[in-house]
């Protein structure tokens, strides 16, 4: 289960930017086609964080929807998978959006 | 490093092991053990690297002060990941990231491929496993470098386990680096390693429809090796339907059909790699 090493990597990344000052929330925006699985993310910030500066804090998942655009006539759509075919029928879809992962803000006490 | 068995420690559960080093001692790695070891890249942090705290938040009992960060989840992976790949690219080094189910025929891939192009290309190995040096050893019967990770509970390997893992395996200049990912068709997609390409292996003996129930792996693979092709008259296997679904996942990956075990197809493996060393 990959959430558990990408909740370390929030909670690694956050404890170096505020230097161990206590969080209240951390707020990151997971994209639809990152390959995280929001409730098992959740799962993992519990145990992640339990005994760090970020004990106790609420985590608040942002979903993105995935985008793609096709190779072969260029339309542009959303998707929230990887097997998407474009309506012209081309498989040959450019992922544009949706593999976001990313730690928008945290609330400190 | 430590000087008696040339194993490392850092994240928690890795261990990175030189079998060439490996000795039978019943030493104890406790959490602070210390050890040193040359560093390949240019920069240097101390053991008191510190890094600029965020500006303090106005004390508020009440009121939570929000801080935006804006920063990528992997961002730590990928800068290391980054790292790798210049080091590697300075030093003429391919590095390939092979990645697929477990038993699809990674390691008797390596094997096979150490032995074909022995005296023509140097070849040395990164091989990822949970547990135990089964693999390394088996790498190492070859007459090949190789040094194992293991990940304990980790499902993949990281740019961190491969920055270490190189360290310790020393490759020499313009050779090939294979890193044998942990055998998993999900997490190890997600991890650049800074690898030059990503290699899936896919069998024939795993169905046809690998590659549209993990289409997340498929996707990340600049080649897929479809392995076992030997073992077709045995099965119910549809090779057409099995490259339509890569196709259907990933239409710019190539795709060859190879048998580890009995040597088709393997010519045009190899000179993928040729065509690749020292770029």
């Amino acid at each position: 289960m990959h959430e558990l090493a990408i909740t370390e990597s929030i909670v690694a990344a956050v404890k170096e930017k505020l230097g161990g000052a206590p969080v209240r929330r951390v707020c990151v925006e997971v994209g639809r086609l990152s390959g995280v699985v929001p409730d098992a993310l959740r799962f993992c910030f519990e145990v992640a964080t339990a005994g760090t500066s970020l004990d106790g804090a609420e985590l608040d998942i942002v979903g993105q929807p995935g985008r793609g655009r096709c190779r072969d006539c260029a339309a542009e759509f959303d998707t929230d998978n990887f097997l998407t075919l474009c309506d012209c029928g081309s498989a040959d879809v450019e992922v544009l959006g949706g593999r976001e992962l990313r730690i928008r803000e945290v609330e400190v006490v | 490093m430590c000087a008696t068995c040339g194993c490392s420690e850092g994240a928690a559960g890795v261990r990175v092991i030189d079998p060439a080093r490996r000795q039978d001692h019943g030493h104890e790695h406790g959490p602070g053990h210390a050890h040193d070891h040359p560093h390949p890249h240019d920069h240097q942090h101390g053991p008191d690297h510190q890094h600029e705290p965020a500006p303090a938040a106005a004390p508020d009992p009440d009121r939570g002060h929000t801080i935006a960060l804006e920063q990528r989840v992997l961002a730590r992976n990928d800068e290391l990941a980054e790292r790798n790949r210049r080091w590697l690219t300075e030093r003429g080094i391919l590095a390939v990231n092979l990645m697929s189910s477990p038993g699809a025929g990674k390691t008797t891939l390596l094997e096979r491929t150490i032995v074909d192009l022995a005296g023509e290309l140097g070849v040395s190995v990164v091989e990822g496993d949970q547990e135990t040096l089964l693999d390394a050893d088996r790498i190492t019967a070859t007459g090949c470098r190789v040094v194992q990770i293991n990940t304990g509970s980790g499902c993949h390997l990281d740019a961190e386990m491969v920055d270490r893992g190189l360290r310790t395996l020393a490759p020499p200049e313009r050779s090939v680096v294979f890193i044998e990912n942990v055998g998993n068709l999900v997490c190890p997609a997600l991890f650049d390693l800074g690898e030059a390409a990503k290699i899936v292996i896919t069998s024939t003996t795993e169905g046809e429809d690998k590659p549209l129930k993990y289409p997340q792996m498929f996707a990340a693979a600049d080649l897929v090796l479809l392995n076992k092709v030997d073992l077709l008259p045995y099965l119910d296997f549809d090779v057409a339907k099995c490259l339509a679904a890569i196709r259907r996942v990933n239409p710019r990956a190539a795709v060859l059909r190879v048998s580890a075990t009995r040597g088709e197809g393997l010519p045009a493996w190899y000179d993928w790699l040729r065509d690749r060393v020292g770029r």
